[in-house]
């Protein structure tokens, strides 16, 4: 009961307090509205990089040749080996039949039915499709699978999607850098604009704590008024992102670069972005209270 | 047991100034002492280890069972709970009214509304500003301001009132009027009073122990003391 009447009152007072140094809640506001426009462009960006990627990822497999001689338990054999090399998924690993495979290929066109039929063995040979954790290591791993006795030849679809793969994590980790540093401007923005108002307040504290007030409680509404300040901060940059990634994903028609990129669905992405956006605000928003009344608070 | 212990007590500033040296004293519960010095005698320094606005630097301080040395921050308004203090700038916060201003320190607690009221009324009656609950501290003189001040030093009860000049702002009549104040505390409610004061006028009227402070050293000691410092002071 006696905490929650201190809360009470604290709520109270920080409501006062952010219309009271009205100029300067709003000066927070702002601050904290355009790091997190800036904050939720990033997110958007490397949410889709991230999905692009990783859809992007599936399709990239390692396909393993096998000798035309190989007996079945070879094929075992092999298979144990390629699980057991160290950046391949082992249920990742697809046996493909040479003659499943023909039978697959006669089916899709009639000129290739043509030419398999006139010979009179199966020129396929029985293979694997094995995927790998970590894309970056494709051409190793290939190179390790070429060396496993039974094995004629392993491929990757040496080329853009790599490529494309590799840009992508790049930007990823560009933009988490990004939002990173924003926080930690924001934060420290929000901790400076609250440095002023807490000035302007230092009697005030120098009283309550030579009154007997605890330091938790002489902290408790500056920590809401920052909340509130990060809160209010970020409902325009919520806004936006709702508004605005529903509407390039209508213009866009969910891809960038025709059909290549996927865009991410609007629904939950945005309320997911707008909701990190809006908790981001409010963290925020205390730290830099917390950081601005310490000083205050110290002998 | 004494209610305040202070023993081979030091403190020295960062900058290397030795505030108090090799300070001893004790003073017992519901005693009245002005501690006297010049400005800069280390009198002020003495007043601050009393409520941990200062840590000795060595040596120990005991005020009501709490070591000061050993109190850690975050645990200094268990202290100042026990205490209440008086200051010669008033310190009250110009945007509540005089009522606000008792009612503070009780708040920040987190007591209920209706344990406050009797407690901040009872505070101002004592200090004879029933009548004022609803001013602003700037519609009062610097005498009422000063019985603000005392009021909320007092509304929690405490043990010991520690007074940092509390006249020195104010006329030798309205001094007067605030020091009958304090010793009718002291009188009635059993409070320990220390009192720091430059007024040698009302250090001779009241008769009470003397303690004099010079360039941080305790220079003298006396039951029922004059004001016996230099002459310039």
């Amino acid at each position: 009961m006696r905490m929650l009447r201190i809360l009470k009152r604290n709520i109270r007072d920080a409501f006062k307090s952010v219309f009271r140094n009205f100029s300067l809640s709003i000066a927070s506001i702002t601050c904290s509205t355009i790091t997190l426009i800036l904050v939720a462009i990033a997110l958007v960006v490397s949410g889709n990089v991230n999905n692009a990627t990783s859809e992007l990822k599936k399709d990239l497999t390692i396909e393993v040749f096998l000798n035309l001689d190989v007996t079945q338990s070879d094929i075992e054999h092999i298979k144990t080996q390629i699980s057991n090399l160290p950046n391949v998924k082992p249920e990742n690993i697809n046996y493909i039949n040479a003659d499943v495979w023909k039978s697959e290929l006669i089916k899709e066109s009639a000129d290739i039915e043509a030419i398999l039929t006139t010979l009179d063995t199966n020129p396929l040979r029985n293979s694997f499709e094995v995927s790998v954790d970590d894309v970056n290591e494709l051409s190793e791993t290939t190179q390790n699978i070429k060396k496993i006795n039974g094995v004629f030849d392993a491929k990757y679809g040496e080329g853009k999607a790599e490529n494309f793969i590799k840009i992508f994590d790049v930007i990823e980790k560009v933009t988490i850098i990004i939002v990173v540093a924003l926080i930690i401007v924001t934060a420290f923005l929000i901790s400076n604009t609250i440095k002023l108002t807490i000035f302007s307040r230092r009697n005030e504290i120098e009283i309550m704590r030579l009154v007997g007030t605890s330091n938790t409680v002489i902290r408790l509404p500056f920590l809401f008024e920052g909340f509130i300040l990060g809160i209010i901060g970020s409902i325009i940059p919520a806004l936006l992102t709702i508004y605005g990634y529903v509407l390039a994903y209508d213009k866009l028609g969910g891809y960038i670069y025709s059909n290549i990129i996927p865009l991410i669905k609007p629904f939950n992405f945005v309320l997911f972005v707008s909701l990190a956006l809006m908790v981001l605000g409010a963290l925020v928003g205390m730290f830099g209270s917390y950081r601005a009344v310490r000083k205050y608070l110290k002998i | 047991m004494k209610f305040i212990e202070i023993k081979n007590c030091y403190k020295v500033y960062p900058n290397g100034v030795t505030a108090i040296a090799d300070l001893t004293l004790s003073i017992s519960k519901g005693d009245f002492v002005f501690i006297i010095g010049h400005s800069g005698s280390g009198k002020s320094s003495f007043i601050k280890m009393l409520y941990r606005e200062e840590k000795p630097t060595k040596g120990s301080v005991i005020v009501g069972g709490i070591n000061i040395s050993k109190l850690k921050n975050r645990n200094v308004y268990k202290l100042r709970r026990k205490l209440g203090i008086v200051f010669q700038d008033f310190k009250l916060l110009p945007k509540l009214t005089v009522y606000e201003n008792v009612a503070f320190a009780l708040e920040a607690q987190g007591l209920k509304s209706s344990e406050i009221k009797p407690k901040v009324i009872k505070a101002l009656d004592r200090v004879g500003l029933k009548e004022k609950i609803r001013s602003f501290p700037n519609q009062l003189s610097g005498g009422e301001q000063q019985r603000v001040c005392i009021a909320r030093a007092i509304v929690n009860e405490p043990k010991l009132l520690i007074c940092d000049e509390p006249t020195g702002n104010l006329d030798p009549e309205t001094s007067k009027e605030i020091m009958k104040v304090i010793d009718s505390i002291n009188k009635e409610m059993g409070t320990t009073i220390i009192m720091a004061t430059h007024d040698k006028e009302i250090v001779n009227r009241m008769k009470k122990r003397v303690i004099t402070i010079e360039n941080g050293v305790l220079v003298s000691d006396d039951a029922k003391g004059r004001y016996v410092a230099h002459e310039n002071a």
